[in-house]
């Protein structure tokens, strides 16, 4: 840990303004203290958010859903707009971390927060994402937790949040803002590959800040699932997770949506196996199929191989899930 | 009164007498220690496991704010080993000093110790030391992975008969090899150590968080040449120790040095981090098991030989052999154990060490064994049933494992069990049923106690054992309240000072038969003293004699005529009368062998879609002598199932394999079970009084429970899948290849 200079920001235009490379915001503290106390993240000043007005969630005119960048992660999985026509996302924020974490944890923060590879939150390592050009001690090392998707020879880590997977599957935008204005990034362009340059985790400047995540109109009338697996029943990261989003048309499917976490060095969306579900019976072996794609172009590191039977068992489940949901969303529709 | 057979407070359901202190805050535990003029030390761990230290850069540390000094091996104090002996009661946990050399063997080891204004500031200037390093090449990273021989250990075998011929005559045979990879004992407090000298650095008094005040004084005063009334140790609260809190560690030595150079109060606590790495573990082992049997299932031969890890800087030898030999009547048997040096922190005793990792490989084979056989799990284990401890051909004192196996059987439902795998489905889930039996041995230390009745109503008890969170408090007081009518209330015990009489180890599953029967000599004792004054002189009972009198609820009587003990002193006018007690095992040692035992069965349920395991009831009979406060005894074994659990399905210390740092210390990489991992768990205590082992019956409850949970979980995956899985923990790769 080391000593730093902390100040409160009141508008946004001044929160941005504070924010050089050497700076950070703090919004619920879940993984910037964790990581300063660990001496990963150095940052010389600390710009605390939270008395920005950024914690609403309102439902705009073209029917998409708007939520405040300091929105808790409790508030956004309680939230009846959300609990309602994106029950997807609420599950997979209850998916994540600890009640005491969600309470503190905010949108944006979510959507920052960093790898859990151990060797980058292990100072003494060698970690390309944390200082560039140390080199890959992952690669070599015990990287069961490591990313069969989107890897790159500086690095393997996994974007761990569940929040951003059940986003990248329903779709999303980000508003980002600073002293120039406002600008808008697709969630799905957000977090970048890792390719040579792994700091550069996301798509945003200096003097940025991320005030809202916009998500696009529900699918309806859709059953959605989102299920994490891992090790022990709860507060564990996922080994793989899917959120699988799909409307019906008979016994057809109409759209679909999947994505995947634990798994990717970004939150995970695959349109492949989207477009191979599209039209086809809404059947077990079309979920197989469609995880088939979806895992076509993993690369497996030393310990996890099996991530990619794991990934593609969420996925296959998710959908069963999804379809039974959707079903009896058609049956209550049909009843209205 | 006195009759403990029929005892009224014993064995009674009895709130903590500490609970409230604890629920609301005032009781101090070590690392919330404050004392004036105090300073904070946060040592720096090694960040490589094998090579040498070549340099310490210390200027920007020595410059940051709030730092005191910065003690390392150039500037360290020269002072002893401890001769680290058992027997002598001052066994460390790791015999090298801190600083000692600048040889590293493993990560974490520490390298300097950073003494600051406070903890903050001696945080971040630890980490603005800098440390030069030449790594070694040829790290061990684990036992795990390597077939080294390692180094025998003759002290641990066991054997008898002809057990290679019977093997290899033998018509159904089971030779199988089983891992288990090293765990942490994740306790809830981390190593703490408050240190203080007085009198101008003659006498050291010293807060630590451990489970033996006296083992703790007793090395100290080797270490730095002192007399042992000069050294105080003291522990009034502790947040747990599974094992890693027995001996000490090279952390208090650092701090009472810091303290005694800087002539203040010095308390390290330790990160987690550093509380993995260097603060104890359960070693890993490899155990290579042959089974003979007829084909009537009876055993002919059992061979028993594991290996486990100790570090570079101790020998720490985790026996798994050793319960084997007393488990099965077999004629022929045959128990070795070696050790392996790895680059680890030193390995330690961690809940039912050794015969916990022996019990998986045993009750996994015998599992084994009843499928080649196919027989029912517990129909073979009753046929190799040791009605006598084949081990020391004794009597056992008291064995009702065959109670335990039919009750538990029973209320889990097991003969609803298809033997065939996989016939069990509910839904997405296939149902597995496994069991196995457990055991612990049951060992007494020596004890003294001293016991005072006060003319204010009040009795006070001390002893130097302590209360590591199991309810020692407890069941002293309701000794004290056994024996004299008292209520509790009126009772005033005093634990972990090694001041007080001295008593044993919080370890081993030793202490309530150790401790109970020095307080009761205690308090005979006052209570004799104390009719002394009553019929004596001027007394209460003046000329009756001693045997005419009575004890109960809190005074002495002769027939209808009764005085409250406070009455009796105070028409003496005495301030008190005390009693000692010293009790130590005895002449029984000879005549009887003293074991608990108890059977888990266990329901998993396996989805093999989404290759989750789950464990959905465990339901266990625990044969322990008596419980001397029933829910404190029931938590304990409920807490070494879901521990069980832990060790069976997500327990591992990951070291990487290139150079043998640790990867996962922290709790959120180390997975330990959570309450939602926590199964419906149905613990029946048998009330079978072990008079033969002491008064009160009692064998001692902390460790048996994690026995065969293991074991009964791995026993119910072959049940479901089909699959066997002789390595823990039975991880979800392992599970992926099953479904
Ligand atoms: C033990 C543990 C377990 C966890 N388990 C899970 C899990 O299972 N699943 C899961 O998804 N997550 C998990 N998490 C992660 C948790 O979700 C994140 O830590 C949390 O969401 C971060 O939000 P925060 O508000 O606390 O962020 P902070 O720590 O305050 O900030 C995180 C980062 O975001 C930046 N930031 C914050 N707000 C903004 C903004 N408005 N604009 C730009 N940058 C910003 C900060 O500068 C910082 O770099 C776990 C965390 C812990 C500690």
């Amino acid at each position: 840990m080391r000593a730093f200079a902390y100040s409160r920001a009141d508008s946004v235009d001044h929160a941005a303004h504070r924010i050089t490379h050497d700076a950070a915001f703090v919004a619920g503290g879940t993984t910037l203290l964790d990581l300063i106390k660990l001496d990963v993240l150095k940052p010389k000043n600390v710009v605390d958010i939270n008395a920005l007005p950024l914690k609403r969630v309102e439902r705009l005119d073209d029917g998409r859903l708007r939520i405040g960048a300091l929105v808790t992660n409790t508030d956004l999985a309680h939230h009846p707009e959300v609990k309602r026509h994106y029950p997807l996302l609420s599950q997979a924020l209850l998916a994540g971390a600890s009640t005491q974490l969600r309470n503190m944890a905010t949108t944006a923060g979510n959507v920052m927060q960093r790898t859990r590879c151990p060797y980058y939150r292990d100072a003494a390592a060698a970690c390309n994402r944390r200082e560039p050009g140390s080199g890959c001690d992952a690669r070599g090392g015990l990287n069961r937790l490591n990313a069969v998707l989107g890897g790159s020879d500086a690095c393997v880590a996994v974007h761990p949040s569940d929040m951003c997977v059940a986003m990248a599957a329903i779709g999303a935008t980000l508003t980002l803002s600073s002293a120039d204005g406002e600008r808008e990034v697709a969630f799905g362009d957000f977090h970048r590959l890792p390719g040579d340059t792994p700091h550069i985790e996301h798509d945003l400047a200096d003097g940025e800040l991320i005030t809202a995540i916009t998500l696009e109109p529900p699918l309806a009338p859709a059953g959605s699932y989102y299920l994490k697996l891992r090790d022990r029943a709860s507060y564990e990261f996922a080994l793989a997770s899917a959120a699988a989003q799909l409307s019906l048309d008979g016994e057809m499917i109409g759209e679909a949506r999947v994505a995947l976490g634990g798994v990717g060095t970004k939150p995970w969306r695959c349109p492949d196996a989207e477009a191979a579900l599209v039209g086809q019976p809404a059947q077990i072996a079309t979920f197989e199929r469609a995880a088939e794609i979806a895992l076509r172009d993993a690369t497996p590191l030393e310990h996890n191989a099996f991530k990619i039977p794991l990934a593609r068992q969420s996925i296959v489940r998710a959908l069963r899930e999804a379809t039974r949901l959707a079903r009896d969303e058609g049956k209550q529709e049909g009843q209205v | 009164m006195n009759d403990l057979t029929r005892p009224r407070v014993i064995g009674q359901r009895t709130p903590r007498i500490d609970g409230e202190f604890k629920l609301t805050g005032r009781a101090g535990y070590t690392g919330e220690l404050h004392a004036e003029g105090m300073l904070y030390g946060y040592p720096v761990p090694a960040t490589i496991a094998h090579g040498k230290l070549e340099a310490l850069e210390l200027d920007e540390a020595q410059a940051m704010p709030g730092v005191v000094d910065i003690f390392h091996h150039g500037n360290f104090d020269t002072l002893h080993r401890s001769p680290n002996s058992m027997g002598h009661g001052d066994q460390v946990s790791e015999v090298r000093l801190p600083f000692e050399d600048e040889t590293i063997h493993y990560h974490g080891q520490y390298v300097a110790l950073v003494v600051a204004k406070t903890f903050e500031q001696a945080r971040a200037a630890a980490y603005r030391v800098v440390a030069r390093y030449r790594q070694a090449s040829g790290a061990v990273p684990s036992l795990l992975g390597r077939d080294d021989e390692g180094l025998p250990i003759e002290s641990e075998g066991s054997s008898r008969g002809d057990p290679e011929a019977a093997f290899s005559g033998a018509p159904v045979k089971i030779d199988r090899t089983y891992h288990i990879a090293a765990e942490s004992h994740l306790q809830m407090e981390m190593h703490a150590t408050l240190a203080e000298w007085h009198d101008g650095g003659r006498r050291l008094v010293v807060h630590e968080s451990t489970q033996g005040v006296v083992y703790q004084r007793n090395a100290m005063a080797r270490i730095f040449d002192l007399a042992q009334e000069d050294l105080e140790v003291i522990s009034h609260y502790i947040g747990s120790g599974f094992g890693n809190k027995l001996f000490m560690w090279p952390h208090a030595v650092a701090t009472a040095v810091a303290a005694r150079r800087l002539q203040r109060p010095v308390k390290v606590v330790l990160p987690r981090q550093q509380d993995m790495m260097s603060g104890g573990n359960r070693p890993a082992s490899r155990q290579h098991i042959r089974l003979g049997a007829g084909r009537d299932g009876r055993l002919t031969s059992v061979i028993h030989d594991s290996i486990t890890e100790t570090s570079l800087v101790d020998r720490y030898i985790d026996s798994c052999g050793s319960a084997t030999p007393s488990f099965y009547a077999c004629d022929n048997l045959a128990v070795s154990q070696r050790i392996l040096p790895v680059n680890h922190g030193t390995p330690c005793p961690m809940r039912a060490p050794g015969e916990v990792s022996g019990i998986f490989a045993l009750e996994t084979a015998m599992d084994e064994l009843a499928v080649e056989l196919k027989m029912d799990p517990v129909e073979l284990r009753l046929r190799n049933y040791a009605e006598s401890d084949p081990e020391s051909g004794l009597p056992w004192s008291s064995k009702q494992l065959d109670k335990c196996l039919q009750s538990a059987a029973e209320r889990f439902g097991w003969d609803k069990r298809n033997p065939e795998v996989g016939s069990m489905r509910d839904g997405d889930e296939i149902i597995g049923y496994g069991m196995a039996s457990c055991t612990w041995f049951a060992g007494r230390q020596p004890c003294q106690a001293r016991v005072e009745l006060r003319a204010d109503g009040s009795l006070f008890v001390g002893c130097g054992t302590q209360d590591i969170g199991t309810g020692t408090y407890t069941i002293v007081a309701q000794t004290a309240a056994e024996l004299t009518g008292m209520p509790l209330a009126d009772i005033e015990v005093k634990l972990g000072e090694s001041g007080l009489p001295s008593g044993p180890l919080s370890g081993g599953s030793m202490a309530t038969a150790s401790t109970l029967p020095a307080v009761a000599a205690a308090v005979r004792d006052a209570l004799d003293a104390l009719k002394e004054v009553a019929t004596g002189n001027g007394g209460a009972f003046e000329g009756l004699s001693a045997d005419d009198l009575e004890v109960g609820q809190g005074g002495l009587s002769h027939g209808e005529h009764r005085v409250s003990f406070a009455e009796v002193l105070k028409t003496n006018k005495l301030a008190s009368v005390n009693g000692q007690g010293s009790t130590a095992p005895g002449a029984e040692q000879n005549a009887y062998s003293f074991r608990s035992f108890g059977a888990h069965f266990v329901e998993v349920r396996f989805d093999p879609g989404i290759s989750r395991v789950r464990v959905a009831r465990v339901v266990s009979s625990m044969d322990i002598g008596r419980a001397i406060n029933p829910p404190a005894a029931r938590n304990q074994v409920e807490g070494g199932i879901i521990m069980g659990i832990g060790m069976g399905l997500f327990e591992q210390l990951e070291y990487d394999p290139r150079d043998a740092r640790l990867i996962n210390s922290n709790v959120a990489d180390y997975i330990l079970p959570t309450h939602a991992d926590a199964p419906e768990i149905d613990v029946e205590l048998l009330d079978y009084p072990d008079f033969e082992f002491n008064e009160f019956g009692a064998r001692g409850v902390g460790e048996i429970g994690l026995t065969g949970v293991a074991p009964a979980i791995s026993n119910a995956l072959y049940h479901a899948t089909g699959k066997r899985h002789r390595d823990l923990p039975i991880t979800i790769e392992a599970l992926l290849a099953s479904s």
